[in-house]
């Protein structure tokens, strides 16, 4: 059960190309389970093109309501609410309600209403190379994405560990925060899409931060490394300094584009470009960083 | 009985630290122009963009118009169309003041170059349990909703900071009155004057932190009085971005034209309409390639406010940290044609017609 490797694809800066080179990367892995992280912005799906086998209800946190035919507007809510959710006239707003149950709790005439409900699906697949996939879709502008992150994860391990598959690899959110390192937590490997702007460079020292406050092996990918040499330089520089493996490079690809609406990946499109050919090595390498650990 | 969840801790002194490495040191401080004589503000119609409800929980009794830059999917240009906006708004002599919500990944200040000029600490209630008195009860770890609290048999209850959202709770629930509270830094807030005189806030989540609304909220109670706030969203379409949308008078979501950008931009638009916040389109690296984002345009009756050419420089000058309309003035009246649709849509007069 302990034998499964998880890896993890983060970028910090979204938009670098995350999903295309977990995309790839998949279809070049064979023996495998696919879980895709960004639950609020779930893309994975549209490449892999699965067949959905079950759906799971996700429950969100709890959200207070208030009974306003029973209240006898002492105004106990509004004092203990540190949210500023709490209207004058008792009404709740569900945008700033953090689910803490603070007036739940210290109503004195028990009019709080204080309960879950559905908030987004996971998806148990089978993808078009015919291995599992799991993806999740959180309601629009709901909480706890760190939460059905976890839920991802735990159904593609199971899944992993009842068909003795030993690798998961899980497309991550972007950013550094709750989601990120629901995604991050426990993993083996981390491997960081970058790509070389301003932007690009400033957050990933905070997301090799992140990975390496997690104690994952650390590997980074320069993505349309042309569009700024020098930048895709110090990149390689920084990464070898702070004891990532530096896995490559993948050139600026127009391609990728129709290889999104073609619904498959640059491996498809364009078996024999530069791109293809440096996603092949660094799926060679991360076989290695696998069978090193 | 204090109300708010976290204060601002103790103002730090002032300067630039930018990551142990130092690898952007280049892009710190650049001077900042004189002042320019500035417009009068927005008309008080500006205040009735959203009327259907009262906004009593905002700070907002000024004449400021919020503008949310969001987009869902990560990486389409929200930073790009956002300075480029404020630079332009400035330039027409509004006053602008930019908040980067995007505390995970801040950008902004890369390309606006503020000098900073004040740093302050971002901290959140956590309790901490007095031993003398507590009688191992269990109540406040019973009724924590975040498992921040853990109670064990015969010692006092452990306390997880990390998972804590500080609602007090524990505190209330209490029987021997044995919780009191302490501050947690979860990141700190820069504030400076950038290009432009633009007036600059970002936050900056710790690394390792987890709860990125708090420190949302405030960079958005920095909003200055009675001027433009130009506010970068984070990406994704949970609660960061509803935390940040939430009081927007105005959403402009910026979207790419592939299957990626319009299935995330769908999510971030259902957000904005769950939330009656009136919303505008930037098509951002346009190819006029894909159908498929024309005709949910049609199918939904959005608003087009601007389109941006695919353009290898753009890349390669925001790769840099350049402002495009000044790197490449050609694309100038590509905001412009943004501030005037952002007028149209909204009813009021951002920039009095003046370029």
């Amino acid at each position: 059960m302990n034998n499964i490797k998880e890896i993890v694809v983060v970028s910090g800066k979204g938009g670098t190309g995350k999903t295309s080179v977990v995309g790839a990367l998949a279809s070049l892995l064979t023996n495998r389970v696919a879980a895709d992280c960004d639950v609020d912005a779930a893309n994975l799906h549209m490449i892999l093109n699965p067949v959905v086998i079950e759906e799971k209800a996700f429950i969100g946190g709890k959200k207070a309501t208030i009974d306003l035919s029973r209240c006898t507007g002492c105004g106990t809510c509004r004092e203990v609410c540190r949210f500023q959710a709490i209207s004058e006239g008792y009404v709740v707003d569900h945008r700033q309600c953090e689910g803490c149950g603070a007036c739940y709790f210290l109503c004195p005439a028990g009019v709080v209403d204080f309960s879950s409900s559905y908030a987004g699906s996971c998806y148990i697949c089978r993808d078009k190379y015919s291995a599992p996939l799991v993806y999740a879709e959180l309601l629009p502008g709901e909480e706890n994405s760190g939460k059905l992150v976890a839920m991802v994860r735990n159904e593609a391990r199971s899944l992993a560990e009842k068909s003795g598959t030993p690798l998961v690899i899980v497309d991550g959110p972007p950013g550094i925060g709750c989601p990120v390192i629901s995604s991050m937590t426990g993993v083996h490997v981390a491997v960081v899409v970058t790509e070389p702007t301003i932007s690009g460079v400033h957050d990933l020292e905070r997301i090799i931060d992140l990975a390496q406050f997690f104690k994952c092996k650390t590997a980074v990918v320069v993505n349309k490394g042309d569009v700024n040499p020098d930048y895709c330089k110090r990149i390689e520089e920084y990464s070898t300094t702070k004891g990532c493996t530096f896995l490559g490079v993948i050139p600026y690809e127009p391609r990728i584009t129709e290889a999104q609406i073609r619904a498959t990946t640059i491996l498809d499109v364009a078996p024999d470009s530069p791109t293809s050919e440096i996603i092949r090595v660094i799926h060679k390498k991360l076989l290695t960083i696998l069978e090193e650990l | 009985m204090p109300v708010r969840v976290w204060d601002a801790g103790r103002e730090e002194e002032a300067g630039w630290a930018e990551g142990p490495s130092g690898l952007l040191k280049n892009a710190s401080a650049l001077s900042v122009e004189k002042d320019r004589p500035t417009r009068e503000v927005l008309p008080a119609s500006s205040k009735n963009v959203r009327s259907a409800e009262p906004r009593w929980y905002g700070r907002r009794q000024d004449r400021s118009m919020n503008i949310v830059i969001a987009s869902g999917k990560g990486g389409t240009g929200k930073t790009t169309i956002a300075v480029n906006l404020a630079y332009f708004l400035a330039r027409s002599g509004q006053v602008v003041q930019y908040l980067d919500c995007d505390v995970e990944e801040p950008n902004g200040h890369l390309f606006l170059k503020p000098r900073i000029e004040s740093q302050v600490s971002a901290t959140v209630m956590v309790p901490t349990i007095v031993e003398k008195k507590c009688n191992f009860c269990g109540e406040c770890s019973t009724k924590c909703q975040y498992n921040a609290l853990v109670s064990l048999p015969g010692i006092p209850p452990l306390v997880f900071p990390g998972l804590c959202h500080g609602c007090g709770l524990c505190i209330h629930v209490c029987p021997e009155n044995a919780i009191a509270e302490d501050k947690r830094k979860i990141g700190r807030l820069e504030k400076g004057v950038g290009l432009e005189n633009i007036s600059c806030v970002h936050g900056v989540l710790n690394v390792g932190e987890a709860m990125a609304v708090p420190l949302i909220r405030k960079v958005k109670d920095c909003g200055l009085d009675n001027c433009v706030h130009i506010i970068d969203a984070p990406p994704g379409t949970a609660c960061p971005l509803v935390a940040t949308i939430g009081d927007a008078d105005l959403a402009i979501m910026v979207t790419e034209p592939t299957p990626f950008g319009l299935h995330d931009l769908s999510i971030a638009v259902s957000v904005a309409e769950k939330l009656s916040i009136p919303l505008g389109l930037v098509i951002n690296r346009d190819t006029n390639h894909f159908p498929p984002l024309e005709r949910y345009i049609e199918k939904h009756s959005l608003d087009v406010f601007t389109r941006i050419p695919e353009d290898r420089r753009i890349a390669e000058h925001y790769s840099k940290g350049d402002i495009i309309i000044s790197a490449l003035p050609e694309y100038t009246s590509r905001i412009h044609d943004l501030v005037s649709s952002m007028e149209r849509v909204s009813g009021t007069t951002i920039i009095g017609g003046a370029v």
